[in-house]
């Protein structure tokens, strides 16, 4: 079909688990919704034949205009070190840093897309004293600049696209894709870390199925747990800006619906939170970070109340794996006479 | 690297995709046959740099992220290491979740690897003349192939298994060292077997157009040939019939032949024993042996990595990533990131043909006596045991007691080692983690495709795709220089499945 926009992906300091979660797509599946966006895969690691000389050719021929690039997908860090020199990864084939050959790609193509926290700000690869020197795209963690720098714009204006997420949920990128395919992406569909508004408008907490846990404060305290997973085990729901619980996992899945608490993967530094992953870092017993838009004299007055007013239902499940005492008025004189 | 021999040709093949991650191969070619390879690990990331001086507990963030087509094994074995470290089990039914979670990823790895990274080489311009070529490239053609119509949505339907026991994949938290953190209702249950239930039937219906009992219990090459013939009588088409014949036409069971010795760490532990063995068997001496992981060493003579003098066991690993560059004095040969881990000195195989070898599968046990480890009896591997897992998934789910506790609670000690040895879709994957004062000092990781994909060591032995790959014919089309990368050496690296972000790490 003319007019179809083409799209190259490519991987560099990555675990490639983006590519993974987005072959996962559903409903419709993956080459379904691509066919419908008109998109033409040009090549993505997963889903072509061509390897070696051809694709060092089609690059090539990219790079010198000889072949129209749409959409530039980065999945992965892109890795600077050793000092630097970009050797830690050298594009198999060609002896060149990866670096170099996704800042030439970046610069004639249309679109330029950060696919995962990794691409985007550097993400899981730049943790612990980032040995591999790697960068996002165009953020360093939360500082703009990255390999293309604070300015860069592509063709039509928009920075670099930051499909953010540890991975990315698979309709994260199908939507964003179909999106630039539409035209309908503009600055304004993006947020303060360019992220598309589509998901980030939304927190974690919304449609979390333990929310009734979190409004009584009935916690959680080990793994496998009930209960509320903000107030000991690390759980970041309440500031992380996706739409996890509305927008489901492999069918029915979340981080919170499995058990463990969100890390608030779509920020740019959530990789380094300062404290261990699995708790709660607190001052005088009070969680250091609150639900983010909230006041935080409000906050500790209304949980103190919520505490006060805990069902013992809600106080008992919270710290069981499986519900004990179900909602019900007045158990024993219930027709069933049934107690769980 | 050696140096050229006359009427010898080097040639730098890559970059390889369909292997998860970056890979290049150098080859020595003679007349129209491969001479020697060396196999290039091209990316750095420095994980085991990132975990020290980390929270024990955070490896459960930092490892599955190493890779995302294993990142439920890769969780599995941070979470045993720390069990060990702990002194702790897990609950009975967290084991079966965990069983579960990993044999679902194991599975889905296995599956995307045969329609999605393998079979398509089979549609390539290279083949067009064949007769069996129309086909192939109908079914097999990346994105346009009807396969990957019908393998996308069955994969993506198998995957609901995590949104159900472990919230997502890839990248769980739900993997812990006392069991998994989500507990289930007996209505879970219920939908756990549909959608086991329902991988059951699309593998039936169009992988292999029989029963997976069926195939679980071939039980020698004789009986495998005899029920391809049967099928054939029959009119039933399968995937599995196609590699088959495809298998034949190309005579893939000479193609790949590496050292013939092979190494399982044993996985799904169940009550009484794993489901798979551990082990090693050396098919070339017909010999079998226990694993001894206090023999496994890894040595970086022909790495880019700098600071170990001498072979180490992973709890005195050191990893220490240096230039990259060649060595201008000539002194340090390295050539790839990834170390080269032996076993007694001993470079091994690993994978699924390794793991039902040491498990004594019949059909394994006989298609190795007659052609060793090559392409053809990976592939057969790979899918036997999509038969033999899914059928024991169905048991572990029905075993699950959902009012009883899916997770013990652990206390970590602030000094202490601790190892977790099990086995990933691609083989033999093991963490060392050493904790000092709280925190983590060392943590060493050996992948699956770190045994397979290892350079050369301090003896010069070859890791297994290198053996593998000598020999390796290349089509008429081929031979000259700057022509595409030669066919055969990608049905034979991808034989392995590998997963390049997996091996360096």
């Amino acid at each position: 079909m003319n007019g179809n926009l083409s799209l190259l992906w490519l991987q560099s300091g990555g675990c490639g688990g983006c590519s993974m979660s987005l072959l996962g797509a559903e409903s419709p599946d993956l080459m379904t919704t691509l066919a419908a966006s008109g998109i033409d895969l040009l090549w993505h690691p997963s889903l072509s034949e061509a390897c070696g000389n051809d694709l060092i050719s089609l690059l090539e021929d990219i790079i010198h205009g000889n072949r129209t690039l749409d959409i530039l997908c980065l999945e992965g860090s892109v890795i600077n070190g050793p000092n630097g020199t970009g050797n830690f990864h050298r594009l198999a084939g060609t002896g060149r840093p990866m670096r170099d050959w996704i800042y030439d790609l970046s610069l004639v193509a249309k679109h330029v897309v950060a696919v995962g926290n990794c691409a985007a700000y550097g993400g899981i690869t730049a943790a612990g004293n980032n040995p591999s020197e790697a960068t996002g795209l165009q953020y360093d963690e939360t500082t703009p600049g990255g390999l293309l720098g604070a300015e860069f714009t592509d063709k039509t204006g928009l920075p670099v696209v930051n499909i953010a997420g540890c991975p990315t949920h698979p309709n994260w990128i199908t939507d964003t894709l179909s999106q630039l395919a539409l035209g309908d992406m503009a600055e304004s569909s993006l947020d303060e870390y360019e992220r598309p508004r589509s998901y980030t408008d939304h927190l974690v907490h919304h449609g979390c199925p333990r929310n009734e846990y979190y409004e009584y404060k009935a916690s959680a305290e080990k793994p496998s747990d009930l209960g509320c997973m903000m107030e000991h085990m690390g759980c970041l729901g309440t500031q992380a800006r996706a739409d996890c619980n509305t927008r489901l996992w492999n069918g029915s899945g979340s981080c919170l619906r499995g058990g463990y608490a969100c890390i608030n993967c779509t920020a740019p530094d959530f990789h380094e939170p300062g404290h261990a992953f699995d708790r709660t870092p607190k001052v005088a017993g009070i969680p250091v970070g609150l639900p983010t838009d909230m006041p935080k004299a409000w906050f500790v007055a209304l949980s103190s109340l919520a505490k006060a007013a805990t069902p013992e239902r809600l106080k008992q499940n919270a710290v069981a794996d499986h519900i004990r005492l179900i909602p019900i008025k007045n158990v024993t004189k219930s027709k069933s006479g049934k107690k769980l | 690297m050696s140096e050229t021999v006359s009427g010898t040709s080097r040639r730098i093949a890559g970059p390889f995709n369909r292997v998860e991650g970056d890979l290049e191969i150098q080859i020595d070619v003679t007349g129209d046959r491969v001479s020697k390879a060396w196999v290039v690990s091209p990316l750095y990331r420095g994980f085991e740099q990132i975990l020290q001086g980390k929270d024990p507990m955070d490896a459960l963030v930092y490892v599955p992220r190493i890779c995302g087509i294993c990142s439920v094994a890769q969780s599995v074995a941070a979470a045993s290491a720390i069990a060990d470290l702990a002194g702790v089990t897990p609950t009975q039914n967290g084991q079966l979740a965990t069983n579960l979670i990993l044999a679902n990823e194991n599975l889905t790895d296995h599956l995307t690897h045969f329609y999605l990274f393998f079979m398509p080489d089979f549609a390539r311009a290279t083949y067009a003349s064949e007769p069996w070529y129309p086909a192939a490239a109908e079914r097999f053609k990346s994105q346009t192939g009807t396969a990957t119509r019908d393998a996308l949505p069955a994969r993506a339907e198998f995957l609901h298994l995590m949104g159900l026991l472990a919230g997502k994949w890839p990248h769980s938290l739900a993997l812990q060292p006392g069991g998994t953190s989500k507990g289930i209702d007996s209505s879970d249950k219920a939908r756990l077997l549909g959608i086991i239930f329902g991988f059951r039937r699309f593998l039936e219906t169009t992988l292999f157009g029989d029963s997976l009992e069926t195939i679980a219990t071939l039980d020698s090459a004789q009986a495998l040939f005899s029920w391809n013939e049967q099928q054939a009588q029959k009119q039933t088409q399968s995937d599995f019939r196609h590699f088959l014949l495809i298998a034949d036409q190309l005579a893939l069971s000479e193609l790949g032949r590496s050292h013939d010795r092979f190494m399982s760490y044993g996985v799904y532990p169940t009550e009484a024993h794993p489901l798979f063995a551990s082990g090693l068997v050396d098919a070339g001496r017909n010999h079998r042996s226990a694993l001894n992981q206090k023999v496994i060493t890894e040595d970086i003579s022909h790495s880019w990595m700098t600071d170990q003098p001498q072979p180490s066991h992973p709890f005195n690993g050191i990893t220490h990533p240096g230039s990259g560059v060649a060595d201008p004095n000539g002194k340090h040969a390295g050539y790839s990131w990834c170390k080269s881990p032996r076993h007694d000195g001993k470079a091994v195989e690993v994978g699924a043909l390794a793991r039902q070898l040491v498990n004594g599968h019949p059909l394994i046990a006989d298609l190795v006596a007659q052609s060793g480890g090559n392409v053809r009896n990976r592939v057969i591997a790979r899918l036997l045991e999509l038969a033999l897992v899914v059928i024991e998934m169905e048991k572990w789910a029905r075993a699950l007691e959902p009012k009883a506790p899916f997770c013990n609670q652990i206390k970590l000690p602030d000094e202490g080692q601790g190892m977790g040895l099990m086995e990933a879709a691609r083989g033999s994957l093991g963490h060392w983690l050493t904790v000092k004062r709280g925190r983590i000092s060392n943590y060493q990781i050996i992948a699956p495709t770190t045994w397979n994909f290892s350079p050369r060591d301090q003896e010069h032995q070859p890791g297994a795709l290198e053996l593998a790959l000598e020999g390796a014919p290349l089509r008429a089309d081929e031979v000259a220089a700057n022509s595409r990368d030669p066919v055969a050496v990608q049905h034979i690296l991808r034989s392995f499945d590998p997963c390049m972000v997996c091996t360096v790490h």
